[in-house]
């Protein structure tokens, strides 16, 4: 027999998480479930909530060396000179905010940045800076755009972060205050290898491990020890920041340890996969859908589909081969772009797998991309083309389904990589798409 | 008049450093100039596949036979970067039953060990062959990597007092009536080893003889000193698979086409290759097409490959020659034979000879009768020994089969530092005993040390780094690995040479990917680009344009 709810939202990323979210709060009594298939794209991202860093270029433009765009100050003044057919053109600015609020509401403290509407520069691994929305606690006290001086420590056996080369790098962005960087052993770590949540849980538990003078008695807490290898390395810098380690499950806790121990306000920088911010993000979306008793099924994929009348009547979901078949008034599709696998490709066409909605692109594969690596990128803009209701819509411009919205990455019309828009669409689009969700499932 | 050198080779491909490793261990002063990095040109552009013979069995039989004879050496001069994977002649059904019985026969004519088998067997041994081959010849094909060879040349020639140097372009040869005498260089960031953002110097490089080995751009360097040279350029693509579908080079066994070889190599498979004429080694179309004809082509051997994930696709250029008049309409009818060219006895022009065509399997045949024709000119008396000297890294083939755990790192990843260093493993990966040595590249398990010691032979250029260490070449082709092996050049390099670094490596590692931007590939390249622009803010780094950036009007914490 069927699993029948209100709204059915498939795809648990940043965009299907907050359509549930929304769905579940504008209809408090419809049932939200939310299907997906594997880890969202938030274990690759930063954990930055990014709205709009820099205008957009037109498609397939090469953009040479010097000609760079400056950084977008405040992103919400710009939303209104969107080309048509970008999804903040699609919903409209005023939701974009609304998608913000509602986002704040639920971080609460995890996050900042909430108390103006201008951009943050915020350094990066690769030691450039970017422009974000919203930033985690965590890289609070680590903006480029604070101009007290920072010293920034890296460990030998993490690769991915070199700290003197960032600092140096940093100054070079033209950042307003002196970084020092400084590479140690990381206390407690044995193998070159280890991976970046044995670092944090390290010190979210606190381990006991070598302290770093070698002292004959002497094992203690790693927080402690960390701290100690980094203190001798201070020379008056009011702010410490290092790669995006500092605990899994008590990233606070860990951080007022160490700011304490070492006396200077402490930060993190975000990094790359696997990134600990972003799986933090998404583990306070995942206790807030919990919270707001929105059923959550993962690890399943949705495979199948059957429509009647310009409706879908039902998905068909993939649970260990057996295929379960599930029905609700109003569907949200959030799976997610080419990353996220909610866009697929071949050698012939561009497709959408689970409703092969259609997806606007070249016939021609070599007309997919230009040559410059960070030019305007066609294949970025690979998705779904919506209506104003982020319906998507058909190559004759009409609804493909009158129930079935579209959120997040799946969406096509925007570069979120160079735009730096990709959790901002995804928020806005998520909100707009389910609370319309929930308006209409009863 | 005194020289600067006594041997000037111009060009870093196979021929080149083959060369120059001959006359450096005969006692001869060489010095060697390339305009890119060694394997620049068509050496690192090729297929990979070191020939058995094989292939030119029933064509051309004295090929067939060097071949043969130089795979059984460089098996054992340069058994770290040869690979025995074995290789088969499969027969499909419409191929002909007469060509087959010709290519064994010319196999066994020409001392090539082969053996023929059922189609049952040779499933046996490669499972993915399709279930319609009628049977196969074995023979023994290898693999062999192209960087690691030609650069292991260029270090034991520098050992034995050569002077190497790369981004040295010849921009010029010196000619005074009927002598040439040296060339004109232009340094990209200097003379030494090549550092970014330094500014390029011009060199006059005298020397008592030139050798002329730049394969396709042979005959530019003949027309600096009006001397004609008609190399006939061929292109050639080959497509890159993200697993090895295949163990054992597979080849079709009929007379002659495209598409016809899948070369298994290190982590992958690769598909080649076409045959095309070309006017400019420098400018030809790379086209779409191309790439889907491998694919095609090729899964009717091993069905397969139709839907599987290809990381890259690149294109070489054959350096293809014959002798005015010969006339040969198609260049897949143009010999595989190397030509000497003396333009002195040729032309008349004194102090250079020429070398063109050939493969890179009998590379050290030709740098042998090249080096005694030079020898020959200079009045130098010694003889060739470089099909019995080991070279670097193949000295002693023991300490390759050492425990393999004994740089602590994890067995697999031991392994293949082993297998690309192979008797310098010790040496580089034991400098750093005390020194944390985590992998750089997870793709290929490349590790810190040697990223150094790469780093140490080649300077800021990371694809020198590249082709020394395969750092960035697996699946994920750099989008993960080309920021952390420009993080090993600080402090050694300052953050504007690592930054321009980076973007060179990030750029040519785009390159060969848009060729294959479809399926996972594509998904992967949109991942990359996320990384480095969304995480990284790589595409607007306001380090490029630091005044366009005002801190102070932008949120600056509550
Ligand atoms: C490397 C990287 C860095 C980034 N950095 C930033 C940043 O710094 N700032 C920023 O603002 N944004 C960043 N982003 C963008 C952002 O994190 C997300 O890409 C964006 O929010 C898209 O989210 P989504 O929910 O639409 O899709 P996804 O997160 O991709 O989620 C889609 C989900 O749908 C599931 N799914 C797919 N198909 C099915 C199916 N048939 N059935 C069930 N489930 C299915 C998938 O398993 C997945 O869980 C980054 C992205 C990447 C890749
Ligand atoms: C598609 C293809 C597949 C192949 N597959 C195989 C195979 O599987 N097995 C095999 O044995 N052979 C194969 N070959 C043949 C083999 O690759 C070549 O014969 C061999 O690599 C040629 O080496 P070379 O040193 O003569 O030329 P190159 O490697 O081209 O060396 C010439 C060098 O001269 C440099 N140069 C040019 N102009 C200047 C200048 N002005 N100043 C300084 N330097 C300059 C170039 O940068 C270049 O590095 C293949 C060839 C192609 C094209």
């Amino acid at each position: 027999m069927a699993i029948t709810d209100d709204v059915l939202v498939i795809g648990g990323g940043l965009a299907g998480a907050t359509a549930a979210l929304a769905a579940a709060e504008t209809a408090p009594d419809a049932r939200v479930r939310l299907v997906t298939a594997k880890q969202s794209t938030l274990r690759h991202a930063s954990g930055l909530i990014d709205v709009l860093g820099y205008a957009p270029g037109s498609e397939g433009q090469e953009q040479g060396q010097g000609q760079k765009q400056k950084p977008i100050v405040d992103p919400f003044a710009e939303l209104d000179t969107l080309p048509t057919g970008h999804p903040y053109e699609r919903v409209g600015g005023e939701a974009v905010r609304d998608a913000l609020e509602f986002f704040d509401d639920i971080a609460g403290d995890a996050y900042a940045g909430g108390h103006t509407d201008k951009n943050a520069l915020v350094p990066t691994h690769g030691g450039t800076v970017k422009p974000t929305a919203r930033y985690p606690a965590a890289t609070a006290d680590g903006l480029a755009s604070d101009d007290r001086d920072a010293l920034l420590v890296g460990f030998e056996t993490l690769p991915d972060f070199e700290a003197p080369l960032a600092a140096a790098h940093i100054e070079s962005a033209g950042a307003p205050f002196d970084a020092r960087g400084v590479t140690l052993s990381f206390p407690g770590i044995v193998r070159d290898d280890a991976k970046v949540t044995r670092y944090a849980h390290l010190l979210d538990r606190d381990e006991r491990v070598q302290s770093p003078g070698g002292s004959v008695n002497g094992e203690i807490g790693a927080r402690e020890a960390l701290a100690a290898a980094v203190e001798s390395h201070l020379e008056g810098e009011p702010r410490v920041g290092f790669p995006a380690i500092l605990g899994d499950d008590r990233p606070a806790a860990v951080r007022e340890s160490l700011a304490d121990a070492l006396g200077v306000d402490v930060f993190e920088i975000p990094m790359g996969p696997p990134s600990l911010p972003g799986l933090r993000l998404e583990d306070l979306l995942y206790a807030e859908l919990e919270d707001a008793g929105v059923r959550v099924t993962s690890g399943v994929p949705v495979v199948d589909y059957e429509a009647a009348d310009g409706r879908i009547d039902h998905v068909v979901v993939d649970r260990n081969g057996a295929e379960i078949p599930h029905e609700a008034a109003q569907y949200v599709l959030a799976t997610g772009g080419l990353v996220g696998k909610g866009i697929e490709s071949g050698r012939e066409r561009v497709s959408e797998p689970l409703f092969d909605c259609h997806v606007p692109h070249a016939s021609d594969r070599y007309n997919w991309f230009v040559d410059d690596v960070f030019g305007e990128q066609p294949y970025a803009r690979f998705g779904l083309a919506p209506d104003r209701e982020l319906r998507p819509l058909d190559s004759t411009d009409d609804p493909e389904f009158r129930n079935l919205r579209a959120a997040g990455a799946v969406l096509g019309g925007y570069d979120y990589a160079a735009e730096k828009s990709g959790a901002g669409v995804s928020l806005a689009t998520g909100y707009v798409a389910g609370t319309r969700a929930g308006e209409e499932s009863v | 008049m005194a020289h600067d050198t006594t041997v000037l080779v111009l060009g870093g491909g196979s021929t080149g450093c083959g060369i120059a490793r001959d006359l450096a261990i005969r006692g001869v002063d060489v010095t060697l100039v390339e305009r890119g990095n060694l394997t620049g040109g068509t050496t690192g552009r090729m297929h990979g596949l070191l020939h058995s013979g094989g292939r030119y069995a029933v064509s051309d039989q004295a090929s067939a036979t060097e071949c043969i004879e130089e795979n059984e050496i460089l098996r054992n001069i340069a058994s770290h970067c040869v690979e025995e994977t074995g290789g088969l002649f499969v027969q499909r059904p419409e191929d002909s039953d007469e060509y087959f019985r010709e290519k064994l026969a010319g196999c066994r004519d020409c001392g090539i060990p082969a053996t023929v088998l059922s189609g049952r067997e040779a499933r046996e041994i490669e499972p993915y062959l399709a279930e319609d081959v009628a049977r196969a010849i074995q023979v023994p094909d290898g693999a062999v990597d192209p960087f690691r060879l030609c650069v292991a040349n260029a270090l034991d020639a520098e050992r034995h007092g050569a002077r190497v140097e790369t981004h040295a372009e010849v921009i010029d040869l010196l000619r005074e009536g009927d002598d040439i005498y040296g060339v004109e260089v232009r340094h990209d960031s200097g003379p030494g080893k090549r550092t970014h953002a330094t500014p390029g110097t011009t060199e006059e490089i005298t020397a008592e003889y030139v050798v002329n080995a730049t394969g396709a751009w042979a005959g530019r360097i003949g027309a600096m000193a009006d001397l004609d040279i008609a190399v006939r350029p061929s292109k050639g693509v080959m497509t890159i698979m993200n697993v090895r579908q295949v163990d054992t080079v597979i080849n079709r066994c009929r007379p002659k086409g495209d598409a016809d070889i899948i070369v298994p190599h290190e982590t992958t498979a690769i598909l080649g290759t076409t045959d095309e004429e070309v006017d400019d080694p420098d400018d030809y179309p790379e086209e779409q097409w191309e790439v889907d004809q491998m694919i095609d082509t090729l899964a009717e051997l091993v069905p397969i490959i139709e839907d599987a994930r290809t990381i890259r696709s690149f294109w070489g250029v054959r350096p293809l020659y014959e002798p005015p008049g010969t006339g040969t309409q198609d260049p897949t009818d143009i010999t595989r034979d190397f030509f000497l060219l003396d333009h002195d006895e040729r032309d008349g022009v004194g102090g250079m000879s020429s070398i063109v065509g050939g493969k890179f399997t009998t590379y050290r045949a030709m740098a042998e009768e090249i080096a005694d024709h030079v020898c020959a000119k200079l009045g130098v008396d010694a003889r060739c020994v470089t099909a019995e000297e080991p070279l670097p890294g193949s000295e002693d083939i023991a300490v390759l089969e050492e425990g393999m755990d004994s740089f602590g790192l994890r067995s697999p990843i031991a392994r293949r530092s082993k297998q690309r260093l192979g008797s310098r493993a010790p040496d580089v990966l034991e400098t750093n005993e005390n020194e944390a040595n985590p992998v750089i590249c997870q793709c290929e398990g490349v590790t810190r040390a040697e990223i150094q010691d790469a780093v140490e032979q080649s300077g800021s250029d990371l694809n020198a780094v590249r082709i020394r260490t395969r750092a960035s070449m697996g699946n994920c082709q750099g989008g993960f690995c080309c920021q952390n092996m420009a993080n090993e050049l600080h402090p050694r390099y300052d953050e504007q040479t690592v930054r321009d670094a980076l973007d060179e490596l990030f750029q040519e590692r785009w390159k060969g990917q848009r060729h294959a931007l479809w399926g996972e590939q594509l998904s992967q390249a949109m991942l990359n680009y996320a990384l480095h622009a969304t995480t990284m803010n790589r595409d607007n780094d306001p380090a490029n344009a630091p005044a366009q950036v005002d801190y102070a009007q932008f949120d600056g914490g509550a």
